[in-house]
């Protein structure tokens, strides 16, 4: 198991979010999250990258246990593990090429002529590379998800979180943010992807998780879990989001 | 009225009225500047106290509110007299410029701290978030994002401030300390009239008082991208 979560129950201010949630993610495996609005989906993403504190349960990385209250152990999991978030969250003040290099920089102290070269080309890996001294308030949404995607690969995780990262764009610009996703799936990324997108979750995600309330509902193989759901509450998500 | 001016001027523009009235320019600039200048140095220094994303021992934070709240709210001419006697309490004989300084410092500090705070408080949350888990460390975020997109914020109250403080540095004649204020009352009194005494270091007051907010405007046009000013 390469990332696992055993147990895991987190809150905010008093009120629990999520309830003993479990489920675990192999190497090159992609892994969505499904439910509606507020079922802590984004909560356990958070969590992960020790945005969130954990209440209760474990979180283990390749089989070792991270203690979130250690500062340490929190940057060593940030280390491995990269979210993409649904707003983007780019430095306003700095290009795209900046965004993206700025932490292999800064924080990882790699050479300067290296992390600028590996910034271009995932800039243009991303479909950018006319972009690299645009700022984000002079790209489209899309572009900016794009940008935000680059900045996530250039610290080399292990693992990719997506949170929603669609779900403010317009529909024309989704496309192009999951084409990404797509180029990415394909050259084995390990993702655990929290989306609305879910003809895009079926084709891309080898397990799909059904969280309402805090908790997991159902797990299956998309085919499974989209066609022939065994629980009411996920059966009844499903006819709806696919109605229309 | 500028028959008088006229009439009056050689005798008042001599050498020695000169010095004098340098050292007095002398002076008011060391108050203003040193004390502008450790003011913006310390309440950097507050506002990265208070801030939540930074700080996360909670009694440190109040007691950068106490400090702010308390230098903010007392009038300058109070605070001078706060400094002066309480180092006379303390046994120490301050020289009153310094007593001066320290006063501006205080109030400068306070001040600038809310500048900053606001400023801080006006860059969205989420920027912390994305900085946070890509590792950087609570300063790195500061001075690398959150300041750079504060400065619109910042920058043209904090102008206000500075060129707040250079006035105010005029209370300081009430403690003996020879600056621009004390200099056109002493001048007065040797008999010179009111009239190019105080108009004089008018005229000082406001060119040391425009300089600044020219400069202001300056580090503005330097620190903020233009699609950025407000």
């Amino acid at each position: 198991m390469f990332l696992s979560i055993d147990g895991l129950s987190a809150g905010y201010g008093g009120t629990r979010v999520l309830e003993d949630v479990s489920f675990s993610l192999e190497r090159g495996e992609i892994v969505s999250l499904i439910g509606p609005s507020g079922s802590g989906k984004s909560t356990v993403l958070r969590c992960l990258v020790g945005l969130v504190p954990p209440e209760a349960g474990r979180i283990a990385l390749d089989g070792s246990a991270v203690d979130y209250t250690s500062r340490a152990a929190v940057r060593g999991v940030r280390d491995r593990l990269a979210i993409v978030f649904q707003q983007y969250n780019l430095f306003q003040n700095m290009t795209a090429l900046d965004n993206v290099a700025i932490a292999p920089l800064k924080v990882k102290g790699w050479p300067k002529a290296e992390v600028m070269a590996d910034a271009k080309r995932l800039l243009d890996t991303v479909g950018l590379g006319d972009k690299h001294g645009a700022y984000p308030d002079q790209l489209s949404g899309g572009q900016q998800q794009r940008v935000a995607i680059a900045r996530a690969l250039a610290l080399k995780p292990d693992v990719l979180l997506l949170d929603e990262i669609t779900s403010a764009l317009d529909p024309e610009l989704v496309t192009e943010v999951l084409d990404t996703i797509r180029g990415l799936a394909a050259n084995g990324m390990t993702m655990l992807v929290v989306s609305h997108e879910m003809a895009f979750v079926r084709e891309v995600s080898s397990r799909v998780l059904f969280m309402d309330r805090g908790r997991v509902i159902e797990t299956g193989p998309p085919a499974e879990l989209f066609d022939a759901p065994r629980t009411e509450r996920a059966r009844d998500f499903v006819t709806k989001i696919l109605r229309h | 009225m500028f028959a008088t001016l006229i009439a009056e001027a050689p005798r008042f523009f001599t050498y020695w009225n000169m010095v004098f009235l340098a050292t007095a320019v002398g002076n008011t600039l060391v108050m203003a500047f040193a004390g502008c200048g450790l003011g913006l140095l310390f309440g950097l220094g507050l506002a990265v106290t208070r801030a939540e994303r930074i700080v996360h021992v909670a009694p440190l934070r109040w007691l950068a509110i106490l400090f702010v709240e308390v230098f903010r709210r007392i009038p300058v001419l109070v605070l001078l007299l706060f400094v002066f006697f309480t180092f006379q309490l303390l046994g120490f004989s301050l020289h009153a410029l310094a007593v001066g300084t320290i006063a501006i410092v205080l109030r400068a500090s306070s001040l600038f701290a809310e500048n900053f705070r606001a400023g801080i408080e006006s860059v969205h949350p989420n920027q912390w978030d994305a900085a946070e888990v890509m590792n950087l460390s609570p300063l790195q975020t500061l001075r690398l994002t959150v300041l750079p997109q504060a400065w619109p914020v910042i920058l043209p109250p904090m102008t206000i401030g500075l060129v707040g403080m250079i006035k105010a540095t005029s209370l300081a004649s009430q403690i003996s300390v020879l600056e621009l204020t004390f200099a056109a009352r002493q001048l007065n009194q040797r008999g010179f009239s009111a009239l190019i005494a105080f108009g004089t270091i008018l005229v000082i007051y406001f060119v040391i008082s425009w300089g600044v907010a020219r400069l202001g405007a300056s580090v503005e046009r330097r620190l903020v991208p233009q699609h950025r000013r407000a």
